[in-house]
């Protein structure tokens, strides 16, 4: 091809970069300019700033079950909030509640807590193991639509499964006392829990990138990502290799879920449905199939959604801005699709197909 | 007892009959040869040695064992080692990991340390590079990488395909002076390439395939001479 023809989609899409470019300034003008809405102070920013980091950290901890299972069977796994769901209800109903009746929660809340993260975390593996077993690895072969539908009918299979073993209702998760209130950090007050979600997700997300760089079976998982034949001729077993990075991946879900229940204190069956979606757009925007790229896009989802709305959304005169933190983050998931789809740091598609 | 002996195998690509009764047997200690042109069922031999295909007829047996019966993940231990078509390195992973994934089932590490330091003796370039991604060396880097990589796993056989592909002369030389070398220290190789003159100067013995079927086989040096060969896969008129 000698020129490349201008037609009527390139005019839109430049067309919706300006607007997008002019709303958010208009925002952010009428923000500071003209002062619509709140007045804030630098402190409230900070504030804004930090929880959505917190809720960043929780996407992020889901986002990398995502794009590990992307990274190593190109294929899209919307059963995977079902598995954050899992761990957490499981943990909450069959492990926090009795603790916390039988007083054991808060005479010694460690204990308890390692308790209740090791039975989400168990709960969630072993839900992944066997959606994994049943559901995926018979339909191997087939064309990549096929296991994305299973995945959606798998998604359905587990909520409803849920629902059956716990009901309907909202499940209430106990008050850790420790981590209830704020902490004075910097002449600032922050939120204990948001510290300690902030804190724990860094810890796992640092332990999995050593997982995946140094130990053996990262190697494995990486060589399977690469070139699955090649690394069935070194005399890895792909199956497994596979089954272990499901098994990775949920039970970050299940660490997510926890943290989850200590911020939200309320769960039922659907409650990994929007956590699932947000992270996998936070996947999806830090470039998917890439670790590093899913905890980014989920701290810069979870951010730009606490800061998003406040920021150019009030300035702009709408009221209650705050609840539209959704449409945020899913016109960012439109926007990086048309924009840059291969994410913030991922490589292009087309590249990745080999 | 031959150390790999191939017996009447039928693979198929679908519905398409790929190899139509292959049987060849390799010697311990031997080069032996598998030439021919496009599409004549080279890879595919080798894919169904190394367990990746399925034969529907036939057996492989390997130091007198049936092994159609194992994965190929499961052959690597039993001493059967491939490089694979088009090299197959893993572009994001470094030299020196690379020829540590060519170890994974091994537990030896100090074993594992005295052969990556092997092959960098072997290859001085790859030594020169061994904290570079492999995805960023060239052909024949990439091509010294795959095979001692496949060395790694300490094979008793040594499948190669094409190794030569796509590589310069001097490369392509290069590459078989390590094959020659690699078999004197005793390795047995099944080299599988459609550079037939060169195969055939470092093999002892060599099959000619066509179309999925053995139509000649001999020692290296006869089938050299053989005219017929000569027209087909040496250019001699």
């Amino acid at each position: 091809m000698k020129r490349k023809r201008f037609n009527y989609i390139d005019m839109v899409l430049v067309g919706l970069r300006f607007a997008i470019i002019g709303v958010v300034l208009w925002g952010i003008a009428g923000k500071f300019i003209f002062g619509i809405g709140v007045d804030y102070t630098a402190a409230d920013w900070i504030t804004f700033f930090v929880s959505g980091l917190s809720q960043g950290s929780l996407y992020a901890l889901i986002a990398l079950g995502y794009t590990m299972v992307y990274g190593v069977l190109f294929m899209i796994n919307f059963a995977h909030g079902e598995f954050f769901m899992a761990g957490s209800m499981s943990a909450a109903v069959l492990v926090a509640l009795p603790l916390d009746n039988a007083g054991y929660l808060q005479a010694y809340p460690i204990i308890s807590l390692c308790a209740i993260f090791l039975s989400s975390m168990a709960v969630s593996v072993s839900v992944a193991i066997m959606t994994e077993r049943v559901a995926y690895r018979p339909l191997r072969g087939a064309p990549r639509l096929v296991p994305l539908i299973t995945a959606i009918g798998a998604s359905f299979f587990w909520q409803y499964f849920f629902r059956g073993l716990f009901g309907s209702s909202l499940v209430p998760f106990p008050k850790f006392e420790i981590f209830d209130g704020k902490v004075g950090l910097f002449g600032l007050e922050f939120q204990k829990i948001d510290i300690m979600v902030i804190v724990t997700s860094i810890i796992v997300m640092v332990a999995l990138q050593l997982f995946v760089q140094r130990t053996r079976t990262g190697r494995a998982i990486r060589a399977v990502a690469e070139n699955k034949d090649a690394a069935t001729l070194m005399g890895i077993d792909v199956n497994r290799t596979i089954t272990t990075t499901f098994a990775i991946g949920a039970s970050m879900a299940g660490v997510a879920g926890v943290l989850y229940a200590m911020v939200f204190r309320q769960m039922n069956f659907i409650m990994g449905f929007i956590p699932g979606v947000k992270a996998f757009t936070a996947a999806v925007l830090g470039g998917i199939g890439s670790i590093p790229g899913a905890a980014l896009g989920g701290l810069f989802l979870g951010v730009i959604e606490a800061i998003g709305p406040p920021l150019f959304l009030e300035g702009l005169g709408i009221p209650g801005a705050h609840q539209l933190k959704d449409v945020i983050a899913f016109t960012m998931l439109v926007l990086v699709l048309i924009f840059r789809p291969q994410g913030i740091i991922g490589e292009k598609l087309a590249e990745k197909k080999a | 007892m031959a150390l790999l002996e191939v017996n009447d195998i039928h693979s198929y690509y679908g519905n398409i009959h790929a190899l139509k009764g292959v049987a060849l047997t390799v010697e311990e200690g031997e080069i032996v040869t598998l030439i021919g042109g496009n599409g004549a069922g080279k890879t595919t031999t080798l894919r169904t040695i190394s367990g990746l295909i399925r034969p529907r007829q036939g057996n492989v047996k390997f130091q007198g064992e049936d092994i159609i019966k194992y994965a190929p993940h499961a052959l690597v231990p039993k001493g059967v080692s491939m490089v694979p078509e088009g090299r197959g390195v893993f572009a994001k992973l470094t030299v020196e990991e690379n020829l540590e994934m060519g170890a994974f089932h091994r537990n030896d590490r100090a074993g594992i340390k005295e052969d990556i330091e092997k092959s960098y003796e072997m290859f001085p370039r790859l030594g020169e590079r061994k904290t570079q991604l492999a995805g960023t060396m060239s052909g024949g880097e990439q091509q010294m990488l795959a095979v001692t990589r496949a060395l790694m796993s300490k094979p008793k056989l040594l499948l190669m395909d094409e190794p030569s592909m796509g590589l310069a002369p001097v490369l392509v030389d290069l590459i078989f002076d390590a094959i020659i070398e690699i078999n004197k220290q005793g390795m047995t190789i099944l080299l599988v390439e459609q550079n037939a003159h060169m195969a055939l100067q470092v093999a002892n013995r060599g099959y000619v395939l066509q179309t999925g079927e053995i139509v000649l086989s001999d020692d290296a040096k006869v089938l050299q001479n053989d005219p017929t060969v000569q027209k087909a896969y040496l250019g001699i008129d």
